[in-house]
């Protein structure tokens, strides 16, 4: 394929992406860009170029080697997810934007310490950018069939660096804030993801089953290749060694590469998406690996001796079978690779650079004094360039440096000086006592061990292959050969660097450590940081600060870097969060975290500490006392929740109280109308005696038959107002509990029989219809015989007090349901008024018109039978009939 | 001959009332609740009513209430007697416009000698 048509598809591909990213930014917040799959298919930028042709490189050459770089992630996942929710939280609450803000923040805001994480990430990720360049020309000449061209402005991958360079610095930089999500940017990765998965499984399956017969085929011609043997075993224990340093470089490299820290940490806009990473991830890993090998055995057995370049067999198997498509598809899927690798590292970069090295070292003071657009504007511009600087100057790195050397080789030497990162970072968020000091310590000894044994030696090599140097070490001394360091000897170079290099780091963090305490910022960040969990919702009460500072000043520093709006809203939020008065003018610690946090996702947090400091004067505060406010304030906690607590018991309480009181209220106007009642009812009598009586006594006139008479009513008045008095007294027994019930078993239907007999003369008197219905039958059940006699008597008494004047009808009749006994007695009166039909069980039941009597007679018949029907667990009921007629009813249970 | 109604519901207490009026010489009439006296006003003008409180069906404040509605009853008289004897009871019945108000149980000779004061007034 030509050049020209190969870089006219290329940019087709560019402007596809461009596409997919500009949808995703705009879509924003739909599910289709903010989902857990897109999150974990974006770790995959893990699997760089590297990963698609390098893997099969190594395994050509030296067989299982390549499988301890995704057997390293693979083997740390489970625990993964716990650190990573750790971490996600740190960040998300302290607004950290990249590993250098990760590490310096929690060593008490380090400027330095940022600076050195950036230097060491630029210096460790630069060369690994420059492999991705190199992969993307290489395969690029292998396409095309061209050969690399030494004039730089005639190599058309130059201008692929150009353009990937721009794609990158116009992408990165959309957000003056760092941690803004780039849903475009995770996107596009995620896609490119798939893509390149994709195309790699269509490869594999086209090697393994097209090309040659299946694995087994593959296996059967591979093995007659010389070395074979030798290259398919782990060799004991000593390479048991080098796998396991593999295998620990590469579970660093996930948590530290800073791109991964960026897609992982930073993009991450759900905690829950990380659940689905955890298998999602080593599954993409698993499926990547599965072809690595028949592909790179496939090259080894097809150009067995004929020196071809192994990193490139996927792209020389289709195309020695001249498949133009698969050779395409080939190159397309690497090209994914690279690009989504060095758009997304170019921007870590970038972020570092302006926010840990070029901001807090320099720009800082031009920025304090601009205005919010300008300083924005610049902040965007310091980071755009910085991206395309990257791509540049990694483009010039490749072309100048690695030319020459293998992708494994140089990526392997980033992974190793970017684990010099790993004991400070784990420090960071598992052990208090770490500190700047041991951090700083525990870093440059490992990079200086590093350099000695890995990088020092890489470079030589370039220049002087034959140096005394590598056999001899330095000044002749046998144990400070650089590949056999004190004397170790069987490790290969990277392996052995790795070991040398984290030991001595490890143990310079910890001792350093521990006999130097750090200062109390670092400590409170190291509280922070440990005990996240317990601060995640409100860490700026955490964050440890005395001095005097005032509102208005810090108000002056964000809006500078937020503008006018964005800092009175985040003022008013802040404010409500803590309650805090609007008019407070001074500012105490939480406002100081508060408003360090709302700039360092513009500027960073070293910067941030710096414009702030600026306007505050901080008091120094010892070791001691931090670690007792720290456990004030946990103990603030605490005490809170118990403060919560308490406050909501007496709530319940008092609202309990308060029912009690309106109920005893209720009760007492009960009691109060009662005796009202009472009294009344009592004076009725009286009154119709006294005035009898004195008409007696004072007219001698009076006839016979009328003096007879007025005797009688006080007989019939002082019989009336006696059976009052035991009715009182009834209901006062019942209603006390003094009236013991006594239930025992007995026909319901005799017990009714009994009752309703006395009655037989009053019902022949007034011509009043009787009807028992069933009668002869026995129902039984258990009650007090005496007090459902009573029962009975009233509402008969009372049936027979309503029932229609000249045509009385009366019904009594037992219903048998399941549980319990019912019985009816009706009467064919007026209806009750429906208002009423509950209140008629209260004593001295008044209608809601309180002065109209109701010609009940005592009043009270109807409250002592509920009495009575309650105390046997029962219930009793009126209810009316249409148009005339009402219906008492009364349960009793079996 | 002065005539009075006399209103009540419970029949001894009426039924003494009766004879005693009746005997001191008064025109009498008898209404056993409000709504019966209401019929009895819309063909007589008595001089004087004397009113119980407690009353089915119409009650003795719905029955003050229409009496001093009506024109044609501007002049007659209106005793309340009544268990009712609490100080706001009374106020309330002397309030709704009532001549006198005597509690229960009360003196029948007492009774006399309030409508007698209160029929020569009128006078």
């Amino acid at each position: 394929m030509s050049s020209f048509g190969l870089l006219l598809v290329l940019l087709l591909y560019l402007g596809s992406l461009f596409f997919v990213a500009q949808w995703a930014e705009k879509k924003g917040n739909s599910k289709w860009t903010n989902n857990s799959y897109v999150y974990s298919l974006s770790l995959a930028v893990y699997c760089t170029t590297w990963t698609y042709y390098g893997s099969i490189g190594v395994a050509a050459n030296s067989g299982l080697n390549y499988i301890p770089i995704y057997l390293g992630p693979v083997l740390i996942f489970p625990a993964w997810i716990l650190i990573l929710k750790k971490i996600i939280r740190i960040s998300r609450v302290n607004k950290i934007s990249s590993i250098a803000d990760f590490i310096s923040l929690r060593y008490g805001n380090s400027r330095f310490l940022g600076a050195l994480v950036t230097i060491i990430s630029i210096v460790a990720i630069l060369p690994y950018i420059g492999l991705q360049l190199k992969a993307i020309s290489e395969t690029f000449h292998v396409v095309t069939k061209s050969q690399n061209s030494h004039n730089v402005l005639s190599d058309s991958s130059t201008y692929v660096a150009i353009v990937l360079a721009l794609f990158a610095s116009f992408y990165g930089s959309r957000y003056v804030d760092a941690t803004e999500k780039r849903k475009g940017i995770v996107t596009a990765v995620a896609l490119e993801s798939a893509i390149k998965l994709f195309f790699f499984l269509i490869l594999g399956i086209y090697v393994t089953f097209f090309v040659f017969d299946g694995f087994q085929d593959i296996y059967n011609q591979a093995s007659v290749i010389p070395g074979f043997k030798e290259k398919n075993t782990v060799n004991g224990l000593e390479g048991g060694m080098n796998w396991l340093m593999y295998c620990i470089l590469s579970l660093f490299a996930i948590f530290l590469l800073p791109r991964q820290f960026h897609m992982s940490v930073v993009e991450n806009n759900r905690e829950r998406h990380v659940r689905t990473a955890i298998w999602l991830f080593p599954l993409y890993l698993l499926l990547f690996n599965i072809f690595v090998y028949p592909i790179a055995w496939g090259g080894n057995i097809l150009f067995d001796g004929k020196g071809f370049n192994s990193d490139m067999y996927s792209l020389l198997i289709p195309q020695f079978f001249n498949n133009q498509t698969m050779t395409l598809l080939v190159f397309f899927g690497g090209l994914s690779a690279a690009i989504s690798m060095i758009i997304v590292s170019s921007i870590t970069l970038a972020t570092m650079l302006s926010n840990n090295l070029l901001i807090p070292y320099g720009l800082l003071g031009s920025l304090a004094a601009e205005s919010q657009v300008e300083n924005n504007d610049r902040i965007v511009r310091i980071r755009r360039i910085g991206i395309f600087l990257m791509i540049i100057l990694a483009y010039i790195y490749y072309r100048y440096f690695i030319l020459g050397f293998s992708l494994v080789s140089v990526g392997m030497i980033s992974f190793v000086i970017i684990a010099q990162l790993g004991p400070a970072f784990f420090g960071a968020i598992f052990w208090k006592r770490g500190s700047l000091r041991g951090a700083l310590a525990g870093i440059i000894t490992g990079i200086v061990v590093c350099f000695y044994t890995l990088m020092l030696p890489f470079l030589l090599s370039s220049i002087h292959p034959e140096s005394r140097f590598f056999k001899e070490g330095i000044f002749g001394i046998d144990l400070l050969k650089p590949f056999q360091l004190f004397g170790l000897d069987y490790l290969e170079p990277v392996p052995h660097a790795l070991f040398w290099s984290l030991l001595f780091n490890f143990v310079a963090y910890l001792f350093v450590s521990v006999s130097f305490k750090g200062n109390y910022r670092e400590r409170n960040y190291a509280e922070m940081y440990v005990d996240i969990n317990r601060y995640i919702t409100n860490h700026e009460n955490a964050f440890v600060w005395k001095g005097t500072a005032y509102v208005k000043d810090i108000e002056k520093v964000l809006i500078r870097f937020l503008g006018e709006e964005r800092t009175h809203r985040a003022m008013k939020i802040f404010k409500l969060k803590y309650n805090i008065d609007k008019d407070n003018t001074m500012a105490d610690a939480r406002l100081i975290k508060f408003a360090e946090n709302l700039l360092t996702g513009h500027i960073g947090t070293a910067s941030a500490k710096i414009l702030i400091e600026g306007v505050t004067k901080e008091d120094k505060i010892s070791l001691p006392e931090v670690l007792r406010i720290l456990e004030e304030s946990k103990e603030n906690i605490v005490i809170n929740k118990k403060l919560i607590a308490t406050s909501n018991e007496l709530k319940i309480i008092s609202e309990q109280l308060k029912n009690a009181n309106q109920s005893l209220m209720l009760k007492d106007k009960q009691k109060d109308e009662f005796l009202d009642t009472v009294t009344h009812e009592l004076r009725t009598p009286i009154t119709a005696i006294r005035a009898a009586s004195e008409i007696l006594y004072d007219d001698d006139e009076i006839p016979e038959e009328l003096r007879k008479q007025f005797l009688k009513n006080i007989i019939s008045e002082s019989d009336r107002l006696n059976r009052l008095i035991d009715k009182i007294l009834d209901l006062e027994k019942l209603e006390t509990g003094k009236q013991k019930i006594n239930m025992l078993p007995g026909n319901i239907v005799q017990t009714i029989r009994e009752s309703v007999e006395p009655l037989n003369q009053l019902l022949v008197n007034k011509n009043i219809s009787l009807t028992f219905i069933d009668s002869e039958n026995e129902v039984h059940c258990r009650y007090d015989h005496e007090r459902i006699v009573q029962v009975i008597t009233n509402l008969v008494s009372n049936a027979i007090k309503f029932c229609d004047e000249n045509q009385g009808v009366i019904k009594v009749e037992v219903e048998e349901v399941p549980d319990l006994v019912r019985i009816h007695i009706f009467n064919n009166g007026k209806n009750v008024v429906e208002e009423d039909i509950e209140a008629i069980f209260d004593k001295f039941y008044q209608s809601q018109n309180q002065n109209i009597k109701k010609p009940i007679g005592s009043g009270l018949g109807l409250a002592i039978s509920r009495q009575i029907v309650e105390l046997h667990h029962g219930e009793i009921w009126a209810r009316n009939h249409q148009p005339t007629g009402v219906t008492f009813t009364f349960t009793l249970p079996k | 001959m002065k005539k009075i109604l006399i209103v009540d519901d419970e029949p001894n207490i009426l039924m003494s009332l009766e004879y005693t009026f009746r005997k001191s010489g008064y025109e009498v009439f008898i209404a056993r609740d409000g709504k019966e006296a209401l019929e009895i006003l819309q063909v007589e003008v008595p001089h004087l009513i004397i009113l119980d409180i407690m009353m089915p069906n119409v009650d003795g404040y719905a029955t003050i209430e229409f009496i001093k509605n009506e024109p044609q009853l501007q002049f007659c008289k209106v005793i309340f007697l009544s268990a009712k004897n609490k100080e706001s009871d009374i106020e309330k019945g002397m309030g709704l416009g009532a001549d006198a108000y005597m509690t229960k149980p009360f003196s029948v000779k007492k009774l006399i000698e309030q409508v007698q004061s209160l029929l020569q007034e009128a006078d």
